[in-house]
């Protein structure tokens, strides 16, 4: 029989704020245990919360950017349950007037290559609600200690739809959120950092039934590969207990990178009775229209219509946008640069081809690089314009550019590596390389034309690269032709 | 579910995690549906179109601005710590779950 | 400065600092000399720490000979219901589980009283967390009565009413979540005032029921009270509930106020169950303001009678949630008994909690649980909502409500323990003032053939304390109650 999988995605990200989301002590990772704390934090006796603007606002920017709807009010909600990293034994949440509802997301599917764009889908989504983090606990042989440095951390709670089928599809869909979120400067989306964190649902179905199977619950997917192998390796364990003519029960399961599976943590009957209700000591948030109008216009085009866009402004290949897109960084360099360039397509060449390379080999980041917009289109320029040739650009231009940051106007001119200006000159050295070579020029006679390409290496190598290429080829044909 | 006016005491000491001892337990069963049954009288009103009530007072939009200042030191925040190790607090071991 | 100083008003002791005929060092030792005195019989106090009030006079008197008080409380002792935070003070809530609790941070009325200079004198008993009529729900030690020290001082506030009544302490702070500062207030014969919901922040004020509790002041004057109010009363941005408006200067609403108000007098609060001497002194504080020219009006808030079920389950379960922290993790008691962490909560809750605690954590999560919210915790809401607009109701057309603070006078200790619902049903004249967010008074309006004090409670539209307190001040003084003083009787 064939089986179907169907997957929902719960993904806490961390919004980016300076402070947390119910007091002003700072937000920060890797500090020493228990630095970042104050009474509010530790749920000392007698403390109040009151709310981070920001970690609001850039969760209503977050349900913008998720085509979601952001309701006219919103609370916040106490759902209450004991673990030791909880300091209150409640977590303030939102349950039944979450700040975004529905919603989707547009996701890329990997293509047949990397050169060819895969399939888009767009996934369904339930809601995304704001809450606090807790603190960590460090398990011991006997016991365990807790840090509540992370206690307070504002979290955006983002749940799909059981939406998705493969974990093909749920790794572009993690991909894609933290793509978007990235873009809106909403989130870091580091995972190793814990401010993306995944949680999994996933059941399987007989090909073509219509009601879900048994819910499994999976935790700890810690990377966005680690949602793709531990849904996978749970797809195949659910399938062949089935096949295997079992049955499955509703649990939650830890998935286990090192070992390469999921086990058991919990099941259905010892789940949580929240007791959810609103929180008494924090006000509902009202989003009026200016509100909403102000948060709207500060939204970024979103990832996938840039891509769309630099299709047809530039005419970009698919090659190129797949670098360029997942970094909006790199996006706004391009964009300055093909604002200046003749050739925006050529521009995307460089930084990508070249510029990215050089950086990587040096160790340097985008903001760190000597080459600015301004020179890369000067270079595509220089070239378009005849002004030098593609290789001598490659070769002699660009490293010096990279290196100090000099104009490339400049180092041509410095450097000398501009074009023969003169068609005489030319014309001159074209034809001793013709007559000197009456063995290629035969052969290309005789129909082997890349045969030129010799002719058209012995050129450049004569005028030391500065022949123009395009003039070359035309001039030696023309020449040959003559002999024939 | 039992009767309208009891209360399944184990399963919410369990919710409260409170340890109840027998004489507690039947204590509280007696007298909590004695008040059970008082508030039985709530469903006398006819709440229909009512808005609930959450706070006393409504305000809206009471934010902080995100600006962050220095917490409490770590020795400050786990002074009245019963048990801690390396600036954290010490718990006998839970159990993952 | 003559002799019964811990009988004198703040408003009198304001003006002996000021002319230097005391001093605060001098005001602060006779108070303490008086818990010395008394405290045995009464058992206000759970804790002072007479150097570090001795530090803190000191420190006021020089501020003063350099001509530099800080504000109005300037040398002035007060005394903290032991549910308000103080850095680097016990904070127990009377409670095991907090026991050993030192608090790393100041409530924000602690700032404000720090701020105007304040001596602040010790912790006050009440009943754990809040949690109770009659301070008999302390872990540590019940409050007794000043008048009649078989009897018990009222609750949760016990301490922070019979000290002031007692002369320990000229003025305290308590809370009032269900009654708490108006009920003892009445048992003690002095003042309480619970303010505005969101009038006074409630940083720093252990929670036991959120959308309820607040802090108010307790007096042996009506203007002692305005004077404290004036002193904690205002928006804090630490509190998301506090209501951003200007404070009013009560004492001078207080001069220029002199009524006639137009008054009403709530039907419902005159029923069965209302101790017959009682009901006789609260008409005549009633015939009194007739007398004077003010219109009284009957007025009726018909869900009266739903109010404690509404409140039960409202404070019930927000406790149930405000009071999960104490677990035995972080701060506060801890079992030794437990074999994993799991276990330490079960055991260091039902070790740290006493009777009543355990009792309303257990309603509360009841009816808060899967099945029953909407039956019980969403319709209390509701008819909480229906409660709030009787009263707005009211107001429309009366400047304040006249009615009395509890249905009996102080009871004799252990009389009530053992039937929870006749406790709960007790607060019947208080608790609705919490429902409303609305402000109420009590103040003492005679005494019984025992010679026990009587409250008459007046409560006012929401931020109508200034007219509130004008029209307590004007019976008061017109009659000489705040003139009695108890003289506790030295145990057999
Ligand atoms: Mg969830
Ligand atoms: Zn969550």
């Amino acid at each position: 029989m064939e089986y179907e999988a169907v997957i929902g995605l719960e993904v806490h990200v961390q919004v980016k704020t300076e402070s947390k989301i119910f007091s002003s002590v700072g937000v920060g990772f890797g500090a020493q245990p228990n630095s970042l704390t104050d009474p509010v934090v530790l749920g000392l006796p007698g403390v109040l919360p009151v709310i981070n603007r920001e970690a609001v606002e850039k969760s209503i920017k977050v349900g913008m950017l998720l085509n979601g709807s952001i309701p006219r009010v919103t609370k916040w909600d106490r759902k209450n349950y004991f673990y030791p990293d909880s300091p209150k034994n409640y977590q303030i949440s939102q349950f039944d007037r979450p700040i975004c509802s529905g919603g989707e997301l547009e996701i890329e599917l990997k293509g047949p290559s990397r050169n060819v764009m895969g399939e888009h889908k767009t996934i369904a989504l339930t809601r995304a609600h704001l809450e606090e983090d807790v603190g960590k606990l460090i398990h011991l042989e006997q016991e365990s200690l807790v840090d509540f440095n992370r206690a307070g951390t504002p979290l955006l709670e983002i749940v799909s739809e059981p939406d998705m089928h493969t974990p093909e599809e749920a790794y572009a869909y993690l991909t894609a959120l933290k793509m978007l979120l990235i873009y809106g400067e909403v989130s870091h989306c580091d995972m190793e950092k814990g401010q993306m964190r995944c949680d999994a649902n996933v059941s399987v179905r007989p090909a073509g039934q219509k009601k879900l199977g048994v819910k499994v619950e999976i935790k700890n997917l810690n990377s966005i590969s680690g949602v793709r192998n531990g849904l996978a390796y749970e797809i195949e364990r659910q399938i062949q207990v089935l096949l295997g003519g079992g049955t499955l029960v509703q649990e939650t399961r830890g998935w286990d990178a090192a070992k390469g599976m999921t086990y058991h943590l919990r099941s259905k009957e010892e789940s949580h009775d929240y007791r959810y209700f609103p929180d008494p000591d924090l006000m509902p948030v009202r989003i009026d229209r200016r509100w909403r109008e102000r948060l709207r216009a500060s939204l970024p085009e979103k990832p996938f219509d840039r891509q769309r866009r630099y299709f047809d402004q530039y005419s970009l290949p698919y090659t190129l946008t797949s670098v360029l897109i997942p970094d909006p960084e790199l996006c706004h360099f391009f964009e300055e640069a093909a604002k200046r360039a003749k050739l925006p397509r050529q521009a995307a060449n460089w930084i990508v081809n070249n510029l990215l390379g050089e950086l990587g080999k040096a160790g340097l980041t985008l903001s760190e690089s000597k080459v600015n917009p301004a020179k890369i289109a000067q270079l595509v320029n220089l070239i378009e314009e005849g002004v030098i040739s593609k290789n001598l650009a490659k070769e002699r231009v660009f490293p010096e550019m990279f290196k100090t940051g000099e104009n490339p106007a400049a180092i041509v001119q410095a450097k000398d590596l501009g074009l023969s200006e003169s068609a005489e000159e030319l014309e001159k050295i074209c034809s001793e390389i013709v007559q000197a070579n009456p063995d290629t020029v035969a052969e290309v006679l005789s129909g082997n034309k890349k045969a030129i390409n010799f002719l058209k290496g012995r050129v450049m190598r004569a005028t030391r690269g500065k022949a123009n290429p395009a003039l070359v080829g035309p001039l030696l044909e023309k020449l040959i032709a003559e002999k024939g | 579910m039992s009767g309208p006016h009891s209360i399944d005491i184990d399963y919410v000491a369990q919710l409260a995690r409170l340890e109840l001892t027998a004489k507690e337990r039947e204590r509280f069963s007696g007298q909590l549906g004695d008040i059970l049954q008082h508030f039985a009288q709530l469903n006398e009103v006819d709440v229909s179109g009512v808005e609930p009530m959450a706070h006393a007072f409504p305000v809206e939009n009471v934010f902080r601005e995100d600006k962050s200042e220095p917490g409490l030191p770590p020795e400050k925040a786990l002074e009245n710590a019963p048990r801690k190790r390396n600036n954290m607090v010490l718990v006998p071991k839970v159990v993952e779950g | 400065m003559p002799g019964e100083i811990h009988f004198q008003t703040l408003a009198q002791l304001q003006e002996a600092l000021a002319s230097k005929s005391v001093s605060s060092v001098e005001l602060t030792r006779r108070h303490l000399d008086r818990i010395e005195a008394v405290d045995g019989r009464v058992q206000a106090f759970n804790s002072w720490d007479e150097e570090d009030c001795l530090r803190q006079a000191e420190a006021s008197d020089e501020r003063r000979a350099a001509g530099k008080i800080k504000g109005p409380l300037d040398g002035i002792p007060v005394g903290l219901k032991d549910v308000i935070a103080v850095k680097d003070q016990p904070l127990t809530c009377s409670s095991r589980m907090l026991e050993r609790f030192v608090s790393p941070y100041d409530a924000t009325v602690t700032s404000r009283l720090k701020n105007a200079g304040a001596v602040l004198l010790g912790r006050l008993n009440m009943d754990e967390f809040a949690m109770g009529s009659s301070t008999e729900n302390s872990a540590f030690k019940t409050t007794f009565n000043p008048w009649d020290t078989s009897r018990v001082a009222g609750g949760s506030s016990g301490g922070s009413a019979a000290a002031v009544a007692v002369g320990e302490l000229p003025v305290s702070l308590g809370s009032d979540t269900g009654g708490s500062i108006r009920q003892p207030a009445s048992f003690c014969g002095v003042v309480g005032l619970k303010p505005t919901y969101g009038l006074v922040s409630r940083f720093g004020l252990v929670a036991f029921a959120s959308s309820l509790d607040q802090i108010g002041p307790f007096a042996r004057t009506v203007g002692d009270a305005g004077r404290l109010l004036q002193v904690i009363a205002g928006h804090d941005p630490r509190d998301s509930t506090s209501i951003d408006t200007a404070t009013p200067d009560y004492s001078k609403a207080l001069a220029e106020k002199k009524g006639p108000w137009k008054l009403g007098i709530p039907r419902e609060y005159f029923a069965e169950g209302l101790d017959p001497e009682v009901k006789e002194a609260i008409q005549a504080a009633i015939d009194w303001y007739a007398d004077r020219g003010c219109e009284m009006v009957e007025v009726s808030l018909p869900h009266m009678h739903l109010a404690i079920s509404v409140y039960y389950i409202v404070a019930t379960a927000e406790a149930s949630s405000n009071l999960a922290r104490y677990d035995g993790v972080r701060y506060t008691h801890r079992s030794d008994r437990a074999e994993d962490v799991v276990d330490l909560y079960f055991k260091s809750r039902a070790e740290g909690f006493g009777e009543e605690v355990k009792r309303r954590i257990i309603l509360g999560s009841y009816v808060l649980s899967s099945g029953y919210y909407d039956a019980y915790y969403l319709r209390a809401q509701k008819i909480r909502a229906l409660i709030r607009q009787d009263f707005s109701k009211a107001f429309a057309e009366v400047d304040g409500l006249l009615t009395p603070t509890s249905p009996f006078v102080s009871f004799k200790a252990g009389e009530k323990t053992r039937d929870p619902l006749a406790m709960y049903l007790s607060d019947i004249y208080t608790i609705s003032a919490n429902l409303a967010g609305i402000p109420g008074i009590s103040l003492p309006c005679g005494f019984n053939s025992q010679g026990l004090p009587i409250g008459l409670q007046i409560l006012g539209e929401p931020l109508g304390e200034a007219n509130l307190l004008a029209i307590a001040q004007s019976f008061e003084r017109a009659h000489d109650f705040i003139d009695r003083h108890p003289n506790p009787s030295p145990p057999d």
